[in-house]
């Protein structure tokens, strides 16, 4: 067990393992898209009441999940590089921050689109759709942290205090709907008790769930990737690795 | 297919406009997200291979040797 943590600790080692788990992620990755988007867009019935504009479910609830999941991962990589000091860590926290940035964009677009032919509003200041934009805001303030210092340790360090101190607004977002009077609807998916919403129009919404989870993680591979690229340009380990291509 | 026919499913009625935006909004920053890694990874590689052939540094031994 704790040499497997020890290995996540390993830069050629996480280098490897990026380089081994992309080529079969990102095939998944589309496949699932694809086909949950086709399920969701062709195949699913009309919702009775929202007609359907609730097609847009099958983006708007996934990216809003893995936004704030994602939030959790950036915010255990951050709790990991303040603890133990571990490197990989703040590329790990790094390499998620714009990818959830992303997702949460995605998400608070698709549901002001949603919004509009089903309360008659782009945009209203409610609980949910608030504390979404917040969620926005600390994914670019932690971006934007870090490009702000020329010390890239302090850097990590303030990061990862703005991350974890975020954290506070993820149960937030969550329980919005039931805390205050809200126009959006609550969960419809529920892990205790039956889902309010018919196994024809839940199957394909898992699929894309499980689809933009697989996006999530190719993305942030990619990102760190990208990035131990450019950290260890003068290891001995990656010249030999370009060296041998 | 749910439809009947291409244009029930562009349309939808009448919000086709609202679902085909959402969609193709998404689709924009998922291929960014995917694209700008891959496009920054090939850059950092390609600069590592052009500093490790101006440097001329065997740094893989025999291996080294042998790519160039």
């Amino acid at each position: 067990m704790w040499r497997i943590i020890h290995q996540f600790g390993s830069p050629p080692w996480v280098y490897r393992f990026c380089d081994k788990v992309i080529p079969w992620l990102m095939p998944i990755t589309i496949v699932a898209l694809l086909v949950g988007s086709v399920w969701g867009l062709l195949f699913a019935p009309t919702d009775y009441k929202q007609g359907d504009s609730y097609r847009i479910i099958y983006i708007h609830v996934p990216a809003a999940v893995v936004a704030l999941a994602g939030y959790y991962v950036m915010a255990l990589a951050g709790l990991v590089s303040l603890v133990w000091r571990v490197k990989l860590a703040d590329t790990a926290m790094r390499a998620a921050a714009p990818i959830g940035a992303a997702y949460t964009a995605i998400a608070l677009i698709t549901g002001a689109i949603w919004g509009k032919p089903t309360w008659g509003a782009w945009w209203v200041w409610d609980a949910r759709i608030t504390s979404m934009l917040i969620l926005f805001f600390l994914y670019v303030g932690v971006i934007a942290l870090f490009e702000a210092y020329e010390n890239k340790s302090a850097a990590a360090r303030a990061c990862a205090v703005l991350t974890l101190v975020g954290t506070v607004n993820i149960p937030i977002i969550y329980k919005s709907v039931d805390w205050w009077y809200s126009l959006h609807q609550p969960a419809s998916i529920k892990f205790t008790g039956e889902s309010a919403i018919d196994p024809s129009m839940l199957y394909p919404l898992l699929l894309m769930i499980g689809a933009f989870y697989c996006l999530f993680a190719v993305t942030v591979l990619l990102n760190m990737r990208a990035e131990l690229a450019w950290n260890h340009r003068d290891a001995s380990w990656l010249k030999q690795l370009v060296q041998g291509t | 297919m749910y439809f009947e026919s291409l244009a029930a499913l562009w349309d939808m009625d009448g919000h086709g406009i609202y679902v085909w935006l959402a969609y193709l909004l998404t689709m924009c920053p998922i291929i960014v997200m995917v694209w700008l890694p891959i496009k920054r990874f090939r850059q950092h590689w390609r600069w590592i291979e052009a500093e490790s052939r101006r440097s001329g540094i065997d740094v893989g031994g025999a291996a080294g040797e042998s790519a160039r």
